[in-house]
């Protein structure tokens, strides 16, 4: 019986050659040091893609890429199809997963100095393939087709307008026709479900190739550089003198990190579960607050904070020179060091790179430039703002809430944080100065000139020039010293000299 | 070609050569065919590809309705039924817009979208303002720029009054690249 078993496996080893397959892929020798935790993001990021692979085809059985209709599909999903939800979870905790990890992939590779000769194709590859992964992102939350989407996608036709030339025919391209409607979604459906993950496929054969043909990096040793002349010889020393297979012995933290993504996605879908659409692509429905994914939340911020004359250039320009300056790092920084115990400026980078995106992306969800449009009518006034004011500057409270001052402007945190906080504007700015400003704007305010009465202007500005800590003085105009306004009067005047 | 194969055995007397002039001939014939019916499928599937590329979409009269609608000296939400639209698009077929009565037969239409990234800007009555919940652009009553980053005014249609009915251009979404008026 064994001997039969074994004459099958053999002939079909003798048809399919697969022990030589399995020779020169998984069998393939790695230097021991590679089998550290800190390389196991690699292999994370595919396990990751090919989850996203799978749940993404079950969940293509139910879904329609109709704008009229993905939004019930999704519903049904989540609500019917039994275990919809769990394919639903697992899909979008997995591409946040794979985000992650892939850019802890690339910054290990990049601390490791692994990008230097002579793997940088397996850098570029690798590149290539973070683009294709954002745009996966991108485009699978597209797939959503909810306000966010609607308006998401909205932001990126909006950016393509701003290409010169041929701005008008790229926004039409992508958006496949005039306006955002099906065509949109199909031809986003189509990016994601056949396109970008083709793409990914042939690059990661890529990717893999180079590491089986140049090898997987060795644990990098403070002090030893690559030089091109000697690095092939003794990469094949390490190989002969200290190399396994990296099946079985080189796999077994791959495999423990593996099932500790897995655990950590099955987790988030059991707890958080996945994410709904916030409501269906109706544009007339504009009581909306339109918001990315978290992974573009940083860009979402970086579109509200740049200059004004900066806006358009590194919007366009930005993707650009940041790729380009990716794929020459191999070229420019090509042999030497590659520890990171002794690349200060490799260290110095990755850290300002996560401080800029981590707080890009706080400023993102806060959005604090964003004014709060229901702040108006919802944002309480507290008793100690009320209390103690003459019935005048009562009517300049209801001007500053009936007139939407406290969408861009909280009182001591509660409202708008656009503009700045009202608690105590009385120390600061001077009854004229706050005239002056509420009629003219200016500095991001809009003028409020022909809006409001005289009655209102004086009204709201004596009611401001009450916010402020008991005791304190209303500020005073510095042009003029020695001369207290008018309601500041009753205070010792200043002693002489005093500046 | 075959003039040149036929006397080059002569040359050099060997067979092997003859063969292998026609296996290079029948290689340049091989490849020059599929040359031409890649070019015959993919031109026109790049085209396919790239028609929205290509095609113009000009803008079309669309009705809002009587201009009773629209009380004079008031700023209202109204929508449209997108004349590109197909018949799957669902919600997404109607689009919003902003109608201004300033007085009498004078109006003011303004699209939706905030001229910086596009997203849909709500209208303040009580402080006469358009603001984006966004990145924070607020726009004046007449759709000039009030404050935040967006780059001009209000993108707005091209109006007409005709038997008491308002009407309007329209059918794209306006960029900077094309902002309609």
């Amino acid at each position: 019986m064994i001997g039969i078993f074994r004459n099958v496996c053999l002939w079909v080893d003798d048809r399919l050659h697969v022990s030589k397959l399995f020779a020169a892929t998984a069998g393939h020798h790695v230097p021991k040091s590679s089998g550290s935790w800190f390389y196991v993001f690699g292999s994370a990021t595919l396990l990751c893609f090919v989850l996203q692979v799978v749940t993404g085809i079950l969940l293509a059985f139910v879904y329609v890429p109709s704008a009229s209709q993905s939004y019930e599909t999704l519903m049904a999903l989540s609500y019917e199809q039994p275990l919809g939800w769990f394919l639903r979870g697992m899909h979008y905790w997995g591409s946040n997963f794979m985000v992650a990890i892939m850019f802890l992939h690339m910054t290990q590779v990049f601390l490791f100095g692994a990008y230097k000769y002579p793997r940088e194709v397996t850098w570029i590859s690798g590149c290539i393939l973070m683009i294709l992964t954002l745009g996966l992102a991108f485009t699978g939350q597209v797939m959503r087709f909810d306000e966010d989407a609607y308006w998401g996608t909205g932001i990126g036709a909006a950016i393509m307008g701003r290409v010169p030339f041929i701005g008008q025919e790229l926004v039409h391209l992508m958006l496949g026709g005039p306006i955002i409607n099906s065509d949109t979604l199909s031809r986003f459906f189509a990016l994601h479900v056949f396109i970008l993950p083709g793409s990914v496929i042939a690059l990661i054969s890529l990717h893999l190739r180079m590491v089986l043909t140049k090898g997987i990096n060795e644990y990098p040793k403070p002090g030893h550089l690559v030089r091109r002349e000697t690095y092939d010889q003794e990469y094949a020393a390490i190989i002969k003198k200290e190399g396994v297979p990296f099946f079985p012995k080189a796999i077994s933290k791959d495999l423990i990190a593996a099932s500790i993504v897995i655990f950590g996605i099955l987790f988030c879908t059991a707890v958080f579960g996945p994410k709904m659409p916030n409501g269906p692509a109706d544009p007339t429905q504009i009581v909306t607050v339109p918001r990315p994914d978290f992974f573009f939340l940083w860009i979402f911020a970086v579109a509200a904070l740049l200059p004004d004359y900066t806006e358009t250039f590194l919007l366009l320009a930005g993707g650009p020179v940041i790729l380009l300056i990716l794929f020459a790092l191999p070229f420019v920084n090509n042999t030497g060091e590659k520890s990171w115990r002794r690349r200060p400026v490799a260290v110095i980078t990755v850290i300002l790179a996560y401080v800029v995106l981590g707080i890009l992306t706080y400023l993102g969800h806060t959005s604090p430039w964003s004014p709060d449009m229901g702040a108006w009518t919802s944002a309480i006034t507290e008793k100690s703002r009320v209390t103690g004011r003459s019935p005048f500057e009562l009517q300049g409270l209801v001007v500053l809430q009936n007139k939407q001052c406290r969408n861009c402007h909280a009182i001591e945190g509660v409202g708008g944080q656009r503009g700045p906080d009202l608690a105590n504007i009385g120390t600061r700015l001077t009854r004229d100065q706050l005239i002056r400003q509420v009629i003219q704007g200016g500095g991001n305010m809009p003028a409020y000139g022909n809006k409001l009465s005289p009655y209102e202007v004086d009204a709201l500005v004596a009611y401001m020039v009450s916010l402020r800590p008991e005791g304190q003085p209303p500020a005073r105009n510095s042009t003029v010293p020695g001369v207290p306004p008018k309601d500041q009067a009753a205070l010792p005047p200043k002693p002489q000299g005093e500046s | 070609m075959n003039t040149d194969s036929n006397k080059e055995p002569e040359k050099c007397g060997c067979e092997g050569k003859e063969k292998s002039n026609r296996r290079d001939f029948l290689l340049k014939v091989g490849l020059g065919l599929n040359a031409v019916a890649a070019a015959m499928v993919g031109i026109p599937v790049i085209g396919y590809a790239l028609s929205s590329f290509l095609q113009k979409y000009p803008l079309k009269p669309i009705s809002l309705g009587p201009v009773s609608k629209f009380p004079e000296g008031t700023t209202r939400l109204a929508s449209y039924h997108n004349p590109y639209s197909r018949k799957w698009d669902g919600d997404t077929a109607e689009i919003p817009c902003w109608v201004r009565h300033i007085s009498n037969n004078d109006f003011q239409v303004f699209a939706i979208n905030c001229t910086h990234l596009g997203c849909p800007v709500r209208w303040f009555d009580q402080s006469k303002l358009f603001m984006c919940p966004c990145h924070g652009g607020a726009f004046y009553q007449d759709g000039t720029h009030a404050s935040g980053p967006p780059p001009r005014p209000l993108y707005t249609y091209e109006w007409w009054v005709e038997n008491d009915e308002l009407f309007l251009k329209g059918g794209i979404l306006p960029t900077l690249a094309d902002p309609m008026v």
